[in-house]
């Protein structure tokens, strides 16, 4: 036990004595709260649009003024010709171009059905989907006033009236959805990165030959070596939280202590994986290398970024295997929800279970000799 | 107190260490004296319980090292070829974790390191890794000496320490020899074997000879000579193509040679001369730890 109390007495000096750490610990999560949160949403605030107007009537300038109109659109420039609009998308000086026949006018005033032609630059493709969900949406608010005009109802009745309520999350507030997520990030990058490097550190620079040839024992080293990096994660976490709901003033419905309880046996799990990582490296870049990998594959299978059921079904399947998903998982439920223990309780143990199940392979591993 | 017995480690093809045996007493300072990549590592790793040997058993101060690994630790003390403390922290932070985790007190063991510890001891706030060399080397053995170890294990304790460091470290092995601790340590300077009561010629993982220094030297077969001229770039050469000597090998600014048959010296001053040489001197020489190692080589080649 007393053991055990020097080697963190140890790491911890290490650990505060190295410039790098206390960054590190305190400025990742300052930076990647406010960076993530902010920067990355769902939303665009700008398409550049051009209109090629083959009618040229009242009805064409109507339709334009709905997209001139919007806050999200700006019209970059209406042309006769659609190669020269075509161009323009191909040197990137629009993002969309919205293609009015020369039947336009006559059609809709005959009943007959007009049409109409989107070109969307569709290089990134989800940005492509909400620019054409966007314009969708104007034309559809025009085509409303076209039937209002029509039939002279005021109030135009439409067969099937649907009403949209998003629950736990009403606004579809991106960084209420986004905060929860990137806190499993701090916390497991703390885990499998600095917890892997730190062990192999001590095989790089030989120190691990003093500590072998001692009467510390193979647990004790792996639990003095694990546990500042398991309490550091968890102040990483309640730092976290404090900044989520002062910044973002993210809901925390459910209970704390449930989540800390879960975020432990996380930990568990994630300084396992490092411990596996740190006994297959002999340098920490080596272990860099492969704690990335892994970390890029659960980051982006992990539903932080895109739905997991909007995944193939094996990728859907590999998610059995992703901490990191099963954690954004419950983390969400928790913080949005106000889940309690009965709801997460599956999850719990199969975090419970793999955590077990890996930290028991990470010690088997662990030599002290050759 | 190190009984080996058959010892053998392959690593792949490469045989490191092949059927090493040798004993040392307690109290004894036994020297492995062999060039880099001779097995002394090996050896020593085997001995620290850090490597299971393939083959053959080793025991220290009676326990073995492969079944009684435990036991071997908390009684010996290593320090390693490469410098392996924690450079971040200080001085006195590492004699301090390395007390603490063998469970005793810098206080407790004091005496055993006061002489090496006091010339430390100025600089015991600064971190491991800014000490120079010698002092690094100073603070290694304090560390591996501070439980008290029954055995200490240098491995090439002397290897990129400047010459003073090295004799006062020689001075520091013969204290700790009197407070009767039993050490094995290796070095690839054969000048260094002299310091030992006993040393193991090691080569190509297979150990030449065992003895006493003087008794290795004894054994020398050959008269020995020591050839010295103005051009020594020349005379290597020119006494390497005269077809009586047997060997003629560069020691410093001379070459120590050995004759085939009787010694014949006016033939070779002679020879000498004849080949442009001035300033020659052909003098007896007694043969040295280094020319036993040469000489055992050449009979194992």
């Amino acid at each position: 036990m007393r053991t055990i109390l020097y080697i963190l007495q140890k790491e911890f000096i290490q650990i505060f004595r190295d410039k790098f750490m206390p960054r590190i610990i305190f400025g990742m999560p300052i930076m990647q709260l406010i960076v993530l949160s902010f920067a990355a949403t769902f939303e665009i605030k700008n398409t550049d649009i051009i209109f090629v107007d083959d009618s040229h009537s009242i009805e064409s300038a109507h339709l334009i003024s709905k997209f001139e109109g919007s806050a999200w659109y700006t019209v970059k420039a209406t042309v006769r010709n659609y190669n020269e609009a075509a161009d323009m998308l191909r040197k990137n000086q629009a993002h969309q171009i919205l293609i009015i026949p020369r039947d336009f006018s006559e059609d809709i005033a005959r009943g007959n059905k007009a049409s109409l032609q989107i070109v969307t630059d569709a290089v990134d493709g989800s940005a492509a989907a909400l620019r054409n969900g966007y314009a969708q949406a104007i034309i559809s608010g025009y085509q409303k006033d076209i039937i209002v005009q029509k039939t002279g109802l005021d109030h135009f009745k439409q067969p099937i009236e649907t009403s949209t309520l998003f629950w736990f999350n009403p606004e579809l507030n991106y960084q209420t959805f986004m905060v929860p997520g990137i806190l499993v990030l701090l916390i497991s990058m703390m885990g499998m990165f600095l917890a892997g490097m730190n062990i192999v550190k001590e095989k790089e620079i030989g120190t691990i030959e003093q500590i072998n040839v001692s009467p510390i024992k193979k647990s004790q080293f792996i639990i003095g070596k694990l546990l500042p990096f398991w309490l550091i994660a968890m102040f990483e976490l309640a730092f976290g939280l404090v900044l989520a709901k002062l910044i973002f003033n993210i809901p925390m419905l459910g209970s704390v202590g449930l989540l800390f309880l879960v975020a432990g046996v996380y930990m568990v799990l994630i300084l396992a994986i490092g411990l596996i990582i740190s006994t297959v490296s002999d340098t920490q870049q080596q272990a860099m290398f492969i704690a990335w990998f892994f970390m890029v594959i659960f980051i982006l299978l992990s539903g932080l970024f895109t739905p997991v059921e909007s995944m193939p079904e094996w990728a859907q399947r590999i998610n059995y295997l992703n901490p990191i998903a099963w954690f954004i998982k419950i983390i969400r439920l928790l913080m949005l929800k106000g889940a309690g223990f009965a709801e997460i309780k599956q999850i719990f143990f199969i975090l419970l279970v793999y955590g077990s199940l890996m930290m028991t392979i990470a010690v088997k591993r662990y030599k002290k000799r050759v | 107190m190190i009984e080996v017995e058959g010892i053998s480690k392959t690593y792949g093809k490469v045989l490191a260490l092949d059927d090493i045996h040798f004993n040392t007493k307690k109290g004894e300072l036994f020297g492995l004296i062999g060039p880099d990549g001779a097995g002394k590592t090996s050896l020593f790793r085997i001995l620290t319980s850090l490597l299971l040997p393939d083959k053959g058993r080793a025991s220290v101060a009676g326990f073995d090292v492969v079944k009684d690994y435990k036991k071997i630790r908390s009684i010996i003390g290593y320090m390693p070829g490469r410098f392996s403390l924690y450079p971040d922290l200080s001085v006195e932070e590492n004699l301090q974790f390395f007390a603490k985790v063998f469970k005793t007190s810098i206080e407790e063991n004091y005496h055993l390191i006061k002489d090496i510890y006091q010339m430390l001891e100025p600089f015991k706030k600064r971190p491991a890794g800014k000490l120079s060399g010698g002092m690094k080397q100073k603070l290694a053995l304090s560390c591996a000496l501070i439980h008290k170890p029954e055995v200490l294990f240098l491995d090439e304790p002397t290897t990129g320490v400047d010459a003073v460091s090295r004799k006062e470290f020689w001075e520091m092995l013969a204290k700790l020899k009197e407070q009767g601790i039993s050490i094995l340590v290796s070095t690839p300077y054969m000048d260094e074997a002299a310091m030992c009561e006993r040393i193991a010629l090691i080569q190509n993982g297979r150990i030449m000879d065992i003895n006493t220094p003087f008794g290795i030297t004894q054994a020398f077969p050959d008269e020995l000579f020591s050839v010295s001229s103005d051009n020594i770039i020349h005379l290597v050469k020119d006494l390497r193509e005269y077809q009586e000597l047997k060997t003629a090998y560069t020691f410093g600014s001379n070459i120590h040679i050995t004759f085939k048959n009787l010694p014949d010296i006016t033939t070779l001053q002679t020879y000498l001369e004849k080949s442009g040489h001035s300033n020659i001197k052909i003098i007896p020489e007694n043969a040295g730890i280094e020319d036993c190692f040469m000489n055992l080589m050449q009979n194992q080649a």
